[in-house]
């Protein structure tokens, strides 16, 4: 038992990835990944949304009535997402401010309805819980690693502090200007996939 | 298992009543805490155009509060660019997006570079007082489009001319970061205390070029351009001839001149 909650955890992260291997949720990921400051308060809003989300739809899952229950999930998310904005833009109100419209967009993200619909609709809260949770961090390990390399490569700095001063600013590093616009960010989940799928070959598809 | 049309009406119900209680209370508890953030964050934009805090800079809510007390806000008139009588109170709390929105409050305007579609009745200008009660400066919101969205900023003018910049800052556009975006780069923003708004025409001459542009000294109508922002860049520009011009705060800063005393640029 405890071997398979832990798999459910850790199997998100790179076997079975939300964004590397079933490619979900890629619009956030170009979005927000420009700092890896808004990246980090879109990856923790996104994993909240997942965790209650499936813990809810698992909960309602033997009352909810089969010929109504995507819009009943996607009422309960949509509820989820809008409270996620509210506490946003009383606590860290500068970051709600970058990452705006993205939050309420966590709505149309697959990965949520993708889990609530594939797993929470069949299993037990505890575990779907750890569902939520694991692929909440599969998304943020993929985001996490596209906003390090944008940020870095893009502006020069990690969270906001300068690693690689700009010539701008009188240091040395030219900025890359492809990697503060949405298609580097498709760039580097391009490499993404490549480097998982070299490591783990199971993941190719067949042509 | 099967599920009765009664069922399903009852829960659907159930469900939209139980979300819905949670999403109000959820945004009535925080709302407070919501205003406070957004008037604090305008609060230190106003102050940052002032040159009192530096771009970034974390300033705790008791410094803020306390550098505010040199500000006093003022609704204008922007036909007439008279002020309205001082309630403080009630000038502070004025929504100027708001205003701008309906069609009672506001104006529309013929098609304009800036692509400002309508001006509000009323404006909400600040006051920057010196040590000894006199006013230092004026700041005055400005927006306008860039490439991508409207960028909104305050412009500090010198008071004592009412055409030398005491700073700009930009509050809030979706310009691209790291092109358009480094319209808040402190380096940019640096560039503009001490450049002259009006030319000696008394028409609006401040532009942001495209390369670099003098020293303030010699070249003080002109700003360095964006690299790889040539639109923000004019948008910029198009923003500050519209809102110092006629149809902006012209008739205010005109009126303002003679009741402070000050020289008129033109």
């Amino acid at each position: 038992m405890a071997d398979k909650k832990s798999e459910i955890v850790l199997d998100p992260l790179f076997n079975n990835n939300p964004i590397a291997l079933q490619v979900l949720g890629i619009c956030s990921a170009l979005a927000v990944t420009t700092k890896l400051e808004t990246t980090a308060v879109m990856c923790l809003a996104v994993i909240g949304v997942l965790v209650a989300s499936n813990v809810t739809v698992s909960l309602l899952r033997n009352h909810i009535p089969p010929s109504i229950r995507i819009i009943v999930q996607l009422t309960v998310i949509a509820s989820l997402v809008i409270i996620t904005d509210q506490i946003l833009k009383a606590y860290v109100y500068d970051i709600s401010r970058q990452i705006s419209v993205y939050v309420g967009l966590i709505i149309t993200n697959c990965i949520i309805m993708g889990r609530a619909e594939a797993f929470a609709m069949q299993n037990g809260p505890v575990m779907s819980m750890l569902d939520g949770l694991g692929n909440g961090l599969g998304y943020s390990v993929i985001l996490l690693g596209t906003g390090f390399l944008r940020e870095l490569f893009g502006a020069g700095k990690i969270f906001g502090q300068t690693v690689l001063p700009l010539v701008t600013e009188g240091g040395w590093y030219v900025p890359n200007g492809l990697m503060v616009l949405s298609p580097g960010a498709f760039f580097i989940i391009g490499l993404f996939i490549w480097a998982i799928r070299t490591w783990k070959p199971a993941q190719i598809e067949e042509d | 298992m099967q599920f009765s049309v009664r069922y399903i009406v009852l829960f659907s119900a159930a469900i939209c009543v139980a979300c819905a209680i949670l999403v109000s209370s959820s945004a009535v508890s925080l709302y407070d805490m919501q205003q406070s953030n957004f008037a604090e964050f305008k609060q230190k934009n106003v102050l940052e155009a002032a040159g009192f805090i530096k771009p970034g800079e974390v300033v705790d809510p008791a410094k803020i509060e306390q550098m505010m007390s040199r500000v006093r806000p003022c609704l204008i008139d922007t036909k007439t660019g008279e002020i309205i009588g001082g309630d403080d109170g009630h000038a502070a709390a004025f929504d100027q997006q708001k205003a701008k929105r309906d069609p009672t409050t506001s104006f529309p305007v013929d098609k304009n570079a800036a692509r400002v579609k309508r001006v509000p009745n009323r404006a909400q200008i600040f006051e920057v007082l010196a040590e000894d009660g006199s006013v230092e400066m004026v700041v005055l919101p400005v927006e306008g489009y860039g490439l991508w969205s409207t960028l909104l900023g305050f412009i500090a003018l010198d008071a004592a001319d009412l055409t030398t910049v005491r700073g700009l800052t930009f509050y809030d556009h979706k310009e691209t970061p790291g092109l358009g975006g480094e319209v808040d780069n402190p380096r940019w923003k640096s560039l503009w205390p001490g450049r002259r708004v009006f030319g000696d025409d008394g028409s609006v001459a401040i532009e942001v070029i495209k390369g670099p542009a003098g020293p303030v000294a010699d070249d003080p109508y002109r700003v360095d351009g964006l690299a790889g922002a040539t639109i923000t860049a004019r948008g910029v520009s198009n923003m500050l001839l519209f809102w110092l011009g006629q149809e902006g705060f012209g008739p205010f800063l005109e009126k303002y001149a003679t009741r402070i005393g000050a020289k008129e640029a033109a």
